[in-house]
């Protein structure tokens, strides 16, 4: 109320620009309001995935090993695919390309990696799970992704990624393909 | 709704002539004519775009253009489409008839407005410079994502992108600008005794596309920055080699996209039950029920974007939420169609071509609804996804939807505008050739689609030989038919018959009591509204 009172004193013309400034001004900040949530939804995004396995990201860290017993009353069997992404002349590939194990079994696979260029090349493995919502139940307790992997001109590699998945795996997943793209490294200094 | 006299001012107010004259010109009715003029001219451009497009597609494989020319073609088709023909077509409807609608002198903020428009001409360039630059040797053409920009193609893409991102900014500053001033002018600027219950459901259109482009439009701004701060900054929002994730672009983008779908449309369904209610000569039915189904809809568009990208992979219950949250907006949507319908009811309908153009715009609107409806279905959508579908369903929304609504405006205001009535024979033939040569176009498109033929993809399966064939030839005629259009409205500028105050019988509201063409500055004093 106090605001139109002050407004009594000035022309018809004059209490309508303000009014119009006081109006502009508050859209302005709901602009930048969303100008800012555009970029709170990247933090916001991350939270999201980890909480569902939205985009079937797994921790990029070694997994405590847990004392949990093996669950022999049930198999899950996990896939492997590998890709190269552009820019990587690398061959990639696992050694198997699946394997049945126990929920709490823990397993070793051998992927390999060669470096057909002639210089040496830094890469690094990005995991991907489907169904996303397994993607919380896979643990590594071992991986090459962890870290970046550099190979010299011609070098072929064996990589070990020692893994089990949880007994907390839902009961209705039964089949969970990993997925591991193999990207130029961006942070090849570190 | 009574009023008092118009202000009969001055007609010949002082104003620069010439080219100075739309440079710096603050008057509502000068931009509007620009805006209008502007996305005339761009309508014809993105037309020219995909009559390319379809030539190609005329017969299976390559005859014409390349496939890297086929992918900028179609991407830059879609963004001068909806931002710079749709959205200026409705933005100069708003600057031409809102401030005559609720008895306002002008617009709020002039200044503002007159800058809003000269963004755009700028951000036309830059999207489409590239082609040019192409021709010269300098990068490979304009961006060739599609209009969507998704990551890691809009990453690795040429210089087309940034041109686009660019563009893409200026455009969301000019419709940001253009979205605060008509909040400004319709909270501030309305005559007395107006209140927001008694504007004219354009008005009420607008002012939600409005607060929807405040809210959506920095998001758009927001991603395609992170675009390109990934291209050359060395940032890695939607890199997965450096931790981001290119599915986060499609939830930003979306965000941005599917509330862009009802602001192309909010206007458009703003004057439609104005020209019904005139053509219908009776007051039109469930005005209070439309504006509620406005904010309905503008409060549903926010948060239903992920049925954009079903198949990009999602928790199952996200994908429960996003389908049955996409159904609900056929709820309001119905409540606007029964109104559309019951307007009409037993009215003493005549069909002139703003009619002609409303009554096909709700039948075919109808048929982009439910169409899409079944892409609304996750289980349906993981088929249809990406097909000819789901081009066949947006074009009957946006452009059945939003472009034959405009249309149907274009008729409806262009003797108010003009002072001359446009011949009326030639819009019917317009219309006609328009209605049919557009079903032809996409019809075909449906049953495409439901084969399994993919779209932006240049070449196809002889199977889908004979119904592409029919697409092209009638995409021909429908664009070639909107040439009448043009005519039409330049002989009805240059003279005819002299239009009456009211236009239309039956015809109501403030900006009918104007003279036609009104004058310079209208409304100098305000009318009281009973």
């Amino acid at each position: 109320m106090a605001k139109i009172n002050e407004c009594e004193t000035l022309s018809p013309k004059q209490q309508l620009d303000l009014k119009n400034k006081r109006l502009v001004r508050k859209l302005l900040w709901m602009l930048l309001g969303s100008l800012l949530f555009a970029f709170a939804l990247v933090p916001i995004y991350d939270v999201l995935c980890e909480m569902t396995g939205l985009n079937g990201k797994t921790k990029n860290s070694a997994a405590v090993l847990a004392e949990a017993k093996v669950d022999n009353s049930r198999w899950v069997t996990v896939q492997f695919t590998t890709n190269v992404m552009p820019g990587l002349g690398w061959n990639f590939y696992p050694k198997q390309s699946s394997i049945k194990m126990h929920p709490g079994q823990i397993e070793t696979v051998i992927f390999v990696a060669k470096n057909t260029t002639n210089q040496v090349v830094v890469g690094r493995a990005i995991p991907s799970i489907t169904p996303g919502i397994a993607a919380a139940n896979l643990k590594k307790i071992e991986c090459f992704c962890f870290v970046n992997q550099a190979l010299k001109p011609g070098e072929e590699k064996e990589m070990p990624l020692r893994f089990f998945v949880s007994p907390q795996l839902p009961v209705d997943v039964s089949d969970m393909t990993l997925s591991y793209a193999f990207f130029p490294s961006v942070d090849e200094g570190k | 709704m009574s009023t008092t006299t118009v202000a009969h001012h001055d007609d010949h107010a002082e104003h620069p002539t010439g080219i100075m004259r739309w440079l710096t010109t603050t008057n509502h009715k000068d931009i509007g004519t620009m805006y209008l003029t502007f996305s005339l001219i761009m309508f014809f451009v993105g037309g020219a775009m995909i009559l390319g497009i379809r030539a190609e597609l005329f017969q299976p494989g390559l005859q014409l253009i390349n496939p890297e020319f086929f992918n900028q073609l179609i991407g830059v088709h879609a963004l001068i489409m909806i931002f710079a023909a749709l959205m200026p077509a409705a933005t100069g409807f708003a600057n031409w008839m809102i401030p005559l609608q609720i008895g306002a002198p002008d617009m709020a903020l002039p200044r503002l407005n007159n800058w809003g428009f000269w963004l755009l001409p700028p951000s036309a360039i830059l999207l489409t410079l590239p082609f040019t630059l192409a021709m010269f040797g300098i990068g490979d053409g304009a961006l060739a994502t599609g209009w969507t920009f998704y990551p890691p193609l809009s990453v690795q893409g040429g210089i087309g992108v940034d041109f686009a991102i660019f563009a893409v900014h200026l455009l969301g500053v000019s419709s940001v600008l253009g979205s605060i001033n008509i909040i400004v002018t319709l909270f501030n600027m309305r005559a007395p005794g107006m209140t927001l219950m008694k504007m004219p459901l354009f008005a009420w259109g607008w002012l939600i596309t409005a607060f929807l482009l405040v809210a959506t439009i920095p998001v758009l701004a927001g991603a395609v920055t992170m675009l390109l701060t990934d291209r050359h900054f060395g940032t890695h929002f939607f890199d997965a080699a450096g931790g981001g994730d290119p599915v986060m672009f499609q939830h930003l983008f979306w965000f941005f996209g599917h509330p862009e779908v009802y602001i192309l449309l909010l206007p458009v369904w703003g004057f439609i039950p104005q020209i019904l209610e005139t053509f219908s000569r009776k007051p039109m039915y469930g005005y209070k029920a439309q504006v509620y189904s406005f904010w309905a809809i503008g409060a549903l568009s926010v948060v239903v974007w992920a049925h954009h990208f079903f198949t990009s992979g999602m928790p199952v219950p996200a994908l429960l939420y996003f389908m049955y949250s996409t159904m609900a907006i056929s709820l309001p949507l119905a409540v606007m169609f029964f109104c559309w319908i019951k307007t009409m009811w037993k009215g003493s309908m005549s069909f002139e071509t703003p009619m002609l153009f409303t009554v096909g715009w709700i039948i075919l609107f109808g048929i982009g609804g439910l169409t899409g409806l079944v892409l609304a279905d996750v289980a349906a959508d993981a088929q249809y996804h990406n097909s000819y579908f789901v081009v066949a369903h947006f074009h009957y929304t946006l452009f059945a939807g939003g472009i034959m609504g405009i249309m149907a405006g274009v008729y409806f205001w262009l003797p108010k505008m003009t002072g001359h009535m446009y011949n009326e024979k030639l819009g019917k033939v317009h219309f006609w050739l328009t209605a049919i040569s557009f079903n032809l176009t996409f019809i075909p498109q449906f049953f495409l689609g439901l084969a399994g033929m993919p779209r932006r993809i240049p070449d196809y399966a002889l199977q889908f030989a004979e119904f592409n064939m029919i697409s092209s030839v009638a995409a021909f005629v429908l664009g070639l038919s909107q040439l009448l259009f043009v005519y039409n409205i330049v002989t009805c500028i240059k003279g005819g018959k002299k239009a009456t105050d009211q236009v239309w019988e039956g015809a109501q509201g403030l900006e009918w009591t104007l003279p036609s063409p009104p004058p310079y500055h209208s409304f100098t004093e305000q009318p009281t509204v009973k």
